[in-house]
C-alpha cells in the first residue's frame, strides 16, 4: 500500500487511480506515482490495469466459448455447454427481436460486447481490497479492477460502436442517404425552398442525437459501475471502524452486492441492446 | 465557506437525482403494475423492458450519486 493510502480520502483516491503508463515531465517514460504524476502525462498515457483486466477477461471469453464450441454434438449437452448454448440463444432471441435485417455482424458483435461487459462487470464484486492488495504486494502501486469504471474503456467501445453506425449508414444508404436523413429531418416539406431553409435546424437536431449516442452509451455504463464502485469503497472503510462496524459493513456489502448483481447484468445487457438498436437503425431506410 | 459549499453541492446533487429517479421509476412502475393488471399473460415480456427501461432511467442519476459521493468523500476531505 502506498503512503497516501492511511486516510479516508487517501483511501477512496488510492482506489479510484489508475495504474497510468506514459511520459513524465522529464521526457522519461514510466508508471506514474500518485494522481498529480499520471494527469501531467496528459493524452498519451495508457491505462495498463484496464487493458490488462480488459484484454485478460477478453481473452477468458474467446477461449472459453471457442472450447464449448468445439466440444459442441449432437448428444445432450452438460455444464458449462449448457450455459454457453442458453448466453448464445438468449443473445440470438434478442438480436432476432429487434434487428429486422440480414447481417453477419450484428449477432456475433452483440455476444462478444454482452459476455466481455458482463465479465468486466463482474470483476465489481471480487471484494474491493483483494487484488489491489495483492498487486501492491508484488510491488504495483495501483490497479483499479473493473474496466468499465474506467470512463476509457467504455467510451472505447461506445466509439466502435459509433464508427460500426457510420459504416454501416453510408454503406446501406450511400453518402447522399446518410446526408438526407442528417439534413430533412424532423421538419419536412414539399417546397425546394423551405426545404433548404430547413437544413440547418434539421442538421443541429439530428447531429447531436448522433453525438449524443456513443456519449450516453458509454457514460451510462461508467456511471453505473462507478457508482457501485464508489458504494463499495465507501462500505470497505467500515472495516476499519471497530468491530461493530465491521460487522455492519459485512452484512452492507453483501447486501450490496446482491443488489448490484442485478445492475450488473442490467448494464451489459442493456449495452447490447442499444448497439442492436444503434445498428438497426444504421440499416434501416426512412 | 468552501468546504460548506462543497457539502451543499453534494447534498443538492444527491436530493436532486433522488426526486428524479424517484418520480421516473415510480411512474414507470406505476404503468408496468396497470400493464401486468391488464394483461396478466404478458408479465414476463414486461418485466424484462421494464428492467431495460429501468437502467435508462437511472442511468443518469446513478452519475450525479456517484459525483455526489465522490466530492463529499473525496473531494472535501483532501
Amino acid at each position: 500500500m502506498a503512503s497516501d493510502a492511511q486516510t479516508t480520502t487517501g483511501y477512496i483516491k488510492h482506489h479510484l487511480q489508475n495504474l497510468t503508463y506514459g511520459q513524465h515531465a522529464d521526457g522519461s517514460w514510466g508508471v506514474a506515482h500518485g494522481a498529480a504524476e499520471a494527469k501531467a502525462m496528459g493524452f498519451w498515457a495508457i491505462h495498463l490495469d484496464t487493458m490488462f483486466w480488459s484484454i485478460l477477461l477478453g481473452a477468458l471469453f474467446l477461449w472459453g466459448f471457442r472450447k464449448a464450441a468445439q466440444r459442441a454434438s449432437a448428444q445432450t449437452p452438460s455444464g458449462f455447454l449448457n450455459f454457453v448454448e442458453w448466453i448464445v440463444e438468449f443473445v440470438d432471441e434478442n438480436v432476432r427481436g429487434s434487428f429486422s435485417h440480414k447481417s453477419d455482424l450484428v449477432a456475433p458483435l452483440a455476444l462478444t460486447l454482452f459476455v466481455w461487459v458482463l465479465l468486466m462487470n463482474t470483476m465489481d464484486l471480487v471484494p474491493v481490497d483483494w487484488i489491489p492488495q495483492i498487486a501492491g504486494l508484488m510491488g504495483i502501486e495501483y490497479m483499479k479492477v473493473v474496466p468499465t469504471t474506467d470512463p476509457n474503456a467504455t467510451f472505447g467501445m461506445a466509439l466502435g460502436v459509433f464508427v460500426l453506425t457510420l459504416f454501416y449508414s453510408i454503406k446501406i444508404k450511400g453518402v447522399g442517404g446518410f446526408a438526407a436523413e442528417l439534413t430533412m429531418q424532423p421538419f419536412q416539406a414539399k417546397n425546394p425552398i423551405l426545404k433548404i431553409l430547413f437544413v440547418p435546424a434539421n442538421f443541429f437536431l439530428e447531429f447531436v442525437s448522433l453525438i449524443s449516442k456513443p456519449i450516453s452509451l458509454s457514460l451510462r455504463l461508467f456511471g453505473n459501475l462507478f457508482a457501485g464502485e464508489m458504494i463499495f469503497i465507501l462500505i470497505a472503510l467500515l472495516f476499519s471502524g471497530g468491530a461493530v462496524l465491521a460487522v455492519a459493513g459485512g452484512v452492507l456489502q453483501w447486501a450490496w452486492a446482491v443488489f448490484h448483481i442485478l445492475i450488473v447484468l442490467l448494464q451489459a445487457f442493456i449495452f447490447m441492446t442499444l448497439t442492436i438498436v444503434y445498428l438497426e437503425m444504421a440499416h434501416s431506410h426512412h | 465557506m468552501e468546504i460548506a459549499l462543497l457539502y451543499v453541492a453534494g447534498a443538492v446533487l444527491l436530493g436532486l437525482a433522488g426526486i428524479g429517479v424517484g418520480v421516473g421509476v415510480g411512474v414507470l412502475g406505476a404503468r408496468f403494475l396497470e400493464g401486468i393488471a391488464r394483461q396478466p399473460e404478458l408479465l414476463p415480456m414486461l418485466r424484462t423492458q421494464f428492467f431495460i427501461v429501468m437502467g435508462l432511467v437511472d442511468a443518469i442519476p446513478i452519475i450525479g450519486v456517484a459525483i455526489a459521493l465522490y466530492i463529499m468523500f473525496a473531494v472535501v476531505g483532501g
